[in-house]
């Protein structure tokens, strides 16, 4: 997993406030050409685009009502890559359909720059869609669909064609702009749905799942396709995502629904290596569990100790109080075997090897019991130490790999 | 996707002759009924050889062309009329919130397709002549015009509500999404894309009218005669080729009709 998008600058900080104060506005952008190696960094809120405040949306009546939002609230930035990330059926669409006007919240409010949206019809909102199914229009060419919005706006003829051509060559489909969109392959299909979302230049870009629908390869070369166009347009998009490693190779942050709620929101690094709670741990990347009781603790940081009674330091989500039972969350590569099982922090028995050509997977059953803890190692060619299943070995941890989670 | 089938039809035994049966069961009378037409006899049982002039004397014939204008003046009427109201039926049916009586409404449109047709014949027979004797008001023609309307109607709204249920919704939503409003959605996304369904609900319900006996029978009134009627009246005199001709022309017209649906539907839909 992880190809090379993971390359904006993020200033290295520990899991407290992000740097206010000195606030630049998010819209200017860094001047690239096709590059990916943005520099926005998302710490440093600018205005924000859209805020969701307090929305419910319930469906069916009576004893059959079910809250598909449970009064969620979250504030996404001008100019920012946002993905609400989650399991299906955990709200993130409906979201959406909130945002783009197809659903009516069931109570609060959502703002568009300052001004409340959610009561105006959808052809009212400065906001157009990028659909899963892409939804073009069969019966018109290319260049009629993405020419479409604007012809709706009422715009000009001229201002039509010439921003026409500019999507075209935006999304590089120029060639096949005549073309009826029966007639053209799902990767162009995306970028003709991509082209005719972008044209009116709507204030925020919705993309519900809309790779979701393509191969591996052509997935791949459209979520860099999709930086690129963010970076370019400059246009806030929300993104809405079931695939983590989507989520975390292209969002400047990302929200992590589950049934209805937003668990947390952050950038990639904060939601992949602080994880708050255990659902956000568990669907982001491979995670090992551990229980522990909590023995003392400063601010941000307590001390933790296993049934084998070794310690660790282990950082908290803020606001929160660890004490007692707790349980921990060690991603499989913050670990490393030893071959002595006494200088590990914890022991086991190696119950599994499994190679994964970059890395292998080591598969060890502790000493205490519980689930198996995983140990990722990077594979390469003077690896000093080969294990063998069953051997006895120890589990070290590297400095703030463990964390305590919001149960 | 459906899955892949995978018995082929033809291995099934008896398929063969059954449907070579079947096949000529269905059509060995119409084509003998088209042969006969050009036969230069005067009965439509005994063959003596070929000619055109049964043709020409139909085509000739006053009361024909009569008949022929009246069946077209209701045809046309009752398909345009009932083709629109099928349209506003289904789109009312499938593209508004779920309303009270909506199963309701979508039986009594249906009805028509259900209740036996004398029925609704003798129904409708009695309805016009209680107007009649109660307000003293015949619409003459209109009469025709209106039962074939109505009865016209459950046909032409199969099609097209089929087509609407087909119909991806999301495109709708992308419309919307994009500043139409509900009127330019409608007029730039849905219609067009509903047009091969009201194509083929138009010609059903041309054909179902252009060929009715039974309604048609009892509400039209002296010098309303239709095609259908004149043919049966002329059955009940000695029979002529000339029917057999007249047949023709007529099943032509229909097959005519039928063929330019079909192939509209088709290069729509691609």
């Amino acid at each position: 997993m992880g190809i090379a998008l993971e390359s904006r600058v993020t200033a290295p900080q520990l899991p407290s406030q992000p740097a206010y104060g000195d606030n630049q506005t998010g819209t200017n952008l860094p001047p690239r050409a096709g590059s990916l190696n943005g520099v926005i960094v998302p710490e440093q809120p600018g205005k924000n685009a859209i805020e969701v405040r307090g929305v419910r949306k319930v469906f069916g009546t009576g004893e059959n009502q079910v809250a598909a939002l449970d009064t969620v609230s979250v504030s996404i930035r001008e100019n920012e890559f946002f993905t609400l990330l989650g399991p299906s059926g955990c709200g993130k669409t409906t979201l959406l359909r909130l945002i783009a006007g197809f659903d009516f919240p069931t109570a609060g409010e959502i703002l568009l720059h300052g001004q409340d949206i959610a009561p105006l019809p959808p052809f009212k909102r400065p906001v157009n869609t990028v659909f899963q199914s892409y939804a073009l229009f069969p019966h018109m060419t290319v260049a009629e669909n993405i020419g479409f919005g604007l012809e709706m706006l009422g715009k000009p003829k001229a201002e039509i064609e010439a921003r026409v051509a500019q999507m075209l060559k935006l999304v590089k489909m120029e060639q096949l702009k005549a073309r009826r969109t029966s007639q053209i392959s799902g990767g162009q299909q995306q970028r003709v749905a991509l082209a005719r979302a972008l044209a009116p230049q709507p204030k925020v870009l919705l993309l519900d799942e809309p790779l979701s629908a393509l191969d591996y390869k052509l997935r791949k070369e459209m979520q860099i396709e999709l930086k690129r166009l963010q970076h370019e347009t400059g246009i806030t998009f929300i993104f809405v995502t079931h695939d983590q490693e989507e989520a975390l190779t292209m969002s400047d942050r990302i929200a992590v629904m589950s049934a209805g709620k937003i668990l947390q929101v952050g950038t990639p690094r904060d939601i992949y290596d602080r994880p708050a709670e255990r659902f956000v741990a568990d669907f982001i990347g491979e995670t090992n569990f551990l229980a522990g009781t909590v023995v003392s603790k400063k601010p941000g940081v307590a001390t933790v100790k296993f049934a084998s009674n070794a310690t660790i330091a282990a950082g908290y989500p803020e606001g929160f109080d660890p004490t007692g039972e707790v349980t921990l969350v060690v991603r499989p590569e913050h670990a490393d075997l030893v071959p002595d099982p006494a200088k590990g922090t914890i022991a086991g028995t190696l119950s599994n090897i499994v190679y994964f050509g970059t890395d292998t997977h080591y598969h060890v059953k502790l000493d205490g019991g519980g689930e198996n803890f995983i140990v990722r190692h990077q594979n390469s060619r003077s690896s000093p130490v080969t294990y063998e299943t069953g051997a006895k070995v120890g589990i070290q941890f590297e400095e703030d790999a463990a964390r305590v989670l919001k149960d | 996707m459906a899955e892949p089938r995978t018995i082929d039809i033809k291995d099934q035994p008896g398929f063969r002759s059954i449907a070579i049966i079947c096949l000529l069961v269905l059509y060995i009378p119409v084509l003998i009924l088209m042969i006969f037409s050009l036969n230069s006899g005067s009965l439509v049982t005994h063959w003596e050889g070929v000619t055109l002039g049964w043709y020409g004397s139909a085509l000739r014939n006053a009361e024909f062309h009569n008949a022929a204008r009246n069946t077209l003046i209701i045809s046309v009427t009752a398909t345009i009329v009932s083709t629109i109201c099928a349209t506003l039926a289904a789109i009312g049916m499938t593209r508004v919130k779920p309303w009270r009586g909506l199963a309701a409404a979508f039986m009594v449109i249906n009805l028509p397709l259900m209740v036996p047709e004398i029925i609704t014949a003798v129904a409708t027979l009695s309805f016009f002549a209680l107007i009649a004797g109660t307000f003293g008001l015949n619409f003459g023609i209109g009469n025709l015009i209106l039962a074939h309307t109505v009865f016209c109607i459950p046909f032409a709204y199969m099609p097209i509500r089929a087509r609407l249920e087909d119909m991806d919704l999301t495109l709708e939503y992308a419309a919307a999404d994009l500043y139409a409003t509900p009127w330019n959605a409608f007029k730039r996304i849905t219609l067009p894309l509903l047009v091969p369904g009201i194509m083929s609900g138009a010609a059903l319900a041309f054909i179902v009218s252009f060929d009715d006996f039974t309604i048609t029978q009892l509400v039209a009134g002296p010098g309303q005669t239709t095609l259908p009627l004149y043919i049966w009246n002329q059955i009940r005199r000695p029979m002529t080729p000339e029917i057999n001709a007249i047949s023709t022309i007529l099943l032509l017209v229909s097959i005519l009709f039928v063929s330019v649906s079909f192939l509209i539907a088709r290069r729509r839909a691609k």
